[in-house]
């Protein structure tokens, strides 16, 4: 495969001069969490969690609901401000950045993507330029815009009025949106959940391409075997904390799940692929 | 031609001519050629339209067009006004006169004339206006946002709320007033353009305009927002910087507006809505075509109520009610059907 220009980086705000700047190298951290917590009222929800996501790999989250993922992904964004600990981004603490190089440094896809007023998809998408708007970048709105379209398979919903898609078609244009975004990290919040067979197939896939290509990427995700089909680490989170950290093969152990999860799996290994596929154990009740 | 180049063309000329009807019409019939002969004059071009009586040169510059220009300014910004609260409630009913922002501000200058204070000269009544204007404003913004989401139901009750609570002070000052800042008051809640004067024209026009034109300069961002407030903040928008910062145009366009004309509802609310049926929600021609479809709007609106009736002046702010209301009670309908509830 071949590996795409990166965009421009820009820095925080006081960082070093733009041309002093060096991409990234696959494999340096994007985003350290040195410590975290968060707390709503006497609700812990996050608990003390480090944890680093390199360049270049595809890490996925997972864990039972109310585990703190997509919390941990809100103190990644800088949306939820830890209690406690820090999160730094490109070695830099977030609040040390200004929203606009963020925006250019990190796209999000929410789980929830209503939109008000009926823009069109195409309108949507382009929306995801906005962080570029007056840089050398914006040349190539058009060629990204385009891109992006292909790769998610929307180009008949172009014209399509947002409010009237069905949510996997919802969920794809946000996608869509997100990659025009172009940046070197990309933090996706369960992006396959209303999406059929073939289309969580072609979500994974473009986040392996885009981990590939030297960005950094984030998957909450809650299918375990499709984690491992496409993920290079697993975060497993349980009750505000990361219980393990590894590759798919080294954190998907039937023990492991079975404590985290309480209920009996089986892991067995996907021929074709070798990745471990994680099945709930089920007993025949007739 | 673009869908928006046609809208753009058409909307001009309908103002255009608008503006020469609205100038011509009258207890005086003035016509065309004359109502364009006299401002041809004034800009400095010598002609044989203008007209060569004195009464006719001093009814156009002294009561017709200070109240055209007085039309034309407060649709305007009404309408704008009107798009870009539903730009940051998120919601399409969202409207300064529904939601109470009309009311306070008129509550703010019914202050200033029923106690008769003028501390601030020409400028006291439109200061108190959008005082009023902006308390009512922060009251509904910060009883109907929660968690970044707007409910309409609790958006329409604090409108009611604050409606209720305007218009008893409305009526207290009324209560408490001369007789004839009785009369004006009631003037006021009814809306009208008469009497408007060359000065009064100034302040709603050095006040309103740029206030209008930081709101188109915000349309991209009011975009952005349409994708939720934490999806335009990772897209680089300073949510709660550009929400306060539309809070206080909402209030001035409003208070500006309504500060020597009284209230004028659903102008923000029938405008860009048609607006958004033929041209698509895109806030940079919203706002634009609002500007300019609420000053056509409100144009013609004025005929009307100059007109309709020999020799009486209706107040313009009943006509508007009367087209706006039954389109409101559509507009719920329709949103109620598409969205199959209260959300």
């Amino acid at each position: 495969m071949t590996t795409r220009p990166m965009p421009a980086q820009p820095g925080p705000c006081h960082g070093a001069p733009r041309s002093q700047r060096v991409t990234p190298q696959a494999g340096s951290s994007a985003f350290s969490a040195v410590g975290v917590s968060y707390a709503v009222g006497s609700t812990q929800i996050l608990r003390d969690v480090t944890v680093h996501i390199p360049y270049g790999r595809v890490l996925a989250l997972v864990g039972p609901n109310g585990a703190g993922k997509s919390t941990l992904l809100g103190a990644l964004t800088g949306d939820v401000t830890p209690s406690a600990g820090q999160v730094f981004l490109d070695g830099q603490a977030l609040s040390h950045w200004q929203p606009r190089d963020l925006a250019r440094t990190r796209a999000v896809l929410l789980q929830a993507n209503a939109v008000a007023f009926s823009f069109t998809a195409r309108q949507v998408i382009e929306m995801g330029r906005a962080p570029w708007i007056g840089t050398p970048q914006s040349d190539r709105d058009e060629e990204v815009i385009a891109a992006a379209i292909t790769r998610t398979d929307v180009a008949h919903l172009q014209e399509r009025s947002y409010p009237t898609m069905s949510g996997g078609e919802r969920a794809r244009v946000s996608l869509a949106r997100v990659l025009a975004q172009e940046t070197r990290i990309v933090l996706l919040d369960e992006p396959t959940a209303a999406l059929d067979l073939r289309h969580q197939e072609d979500v994974l896939t473009i986040a392996r391409e885009l981990a590939r290509e030297g960005r950094a990427v984030v998957v909450v995700l809650h299918d375990l075997s499709l984690a491992a089909a496409y993920s290079d680490d697993i975060a497993v989170m349980q009750g505000g904390k990361i219980v393990a950290h590894g590759t798919p093969h080294e954190v998907l152990t039937e023990e492991l799940v079975e404590r985290v999860y309480d209920t009996p799996v089986r892991v067995m290994i996907d021929s074709d692929t070798g990745a471990p596929i994680v099945m709930p154990r089920r007993t025949r009740t007739s | 031609m673009t869908r928006r180049g046609i809208a753009l063309a058409v909307t001009s000329l309908l103002l255009l001519l608008g503006v020469v009807l609205s100038a011509g019409l009258g207890q005086l019939p003035i016509g065309p050629a004359q109502v364009l002969g006299s401002v041809a004059q004034r800009i400095g071009i010598a002609n044989s339209w203008a007209p060569d009586q004195v009464l006719i040169e001093q009814t156009l510059w002294q009561i017709r067009f200070p109240r055209v220009a007085m039309s034309l300014l407060v649709g305007a910004l009404l309408a704008v006004a009107g798009a870009v609260m539903q730009a940051i409630f998120g919601n399409p009913l969202a409207e300064p006169g529904v939601v109470g922002v009309s009311s306070g501000a008129a509550l703010g200058a019914a202050a200033t004339i029923a106690t008769g204070v003028t501390f601030l000269g020409a400028w006291t009544t439109a200061v108190a206006a959008f005082l009023g204007g902006l308390a009512a404003t922060l009251v509904v913004y910060a009883t109907a946002r929660a968690q970044g989401r707007t409910e309409i139901v609790t958006l329409l009750l604090t409108g009611v709320a604050v409606n209720a609570f305007a218009g008893a002070g409305l009526a207290l000052f009324m209560f408490a007033g001369s007789s004839a800042a009785r009369e004006q008051i009631v003037f006021w809640q009814l809306g009208t353009m008469n009497g408007s004067r060359w000065n009064e024209v100034l302040i709603v026009a050095v006040v309103g305009i740029p206030a209008a034109i930081v709101a188109i300069t915000l349309a991209h961002r009011y975009d952005l927002l349409a994708l939720g407030d934490r999806t335009a903040s990772h897209l680089g928008v300073r949510v709660e910087r550009l929400r306060i910062a539309s809070v206080v145009i909402v209030a001035l366009l409003t208070g500006v507006a309504v500060a020597f004309v009284g209230i004028i509802a659903f102008v923000g609310l029938v405008i860009p809505h048609l607006i958004r049926m033929l041209l698509g929600p895109s806030h940079h021609t919203l706002l634009l075509m609002s500007l300019l479809g609420g000053a056509t709007l409100m144009v013609y609106a004025d005929l009307l109520a100059r007109t309709l009736i020999i020799s009486a002046d209706l107040p313009i702010g009943l006509l508007t009610s009367l087209v706006g209301g039954p389109f409101f009670y559509w507009l719920i309908r329709r949103n109620r059907k598409l969205a199959g509830g209260w959300v």
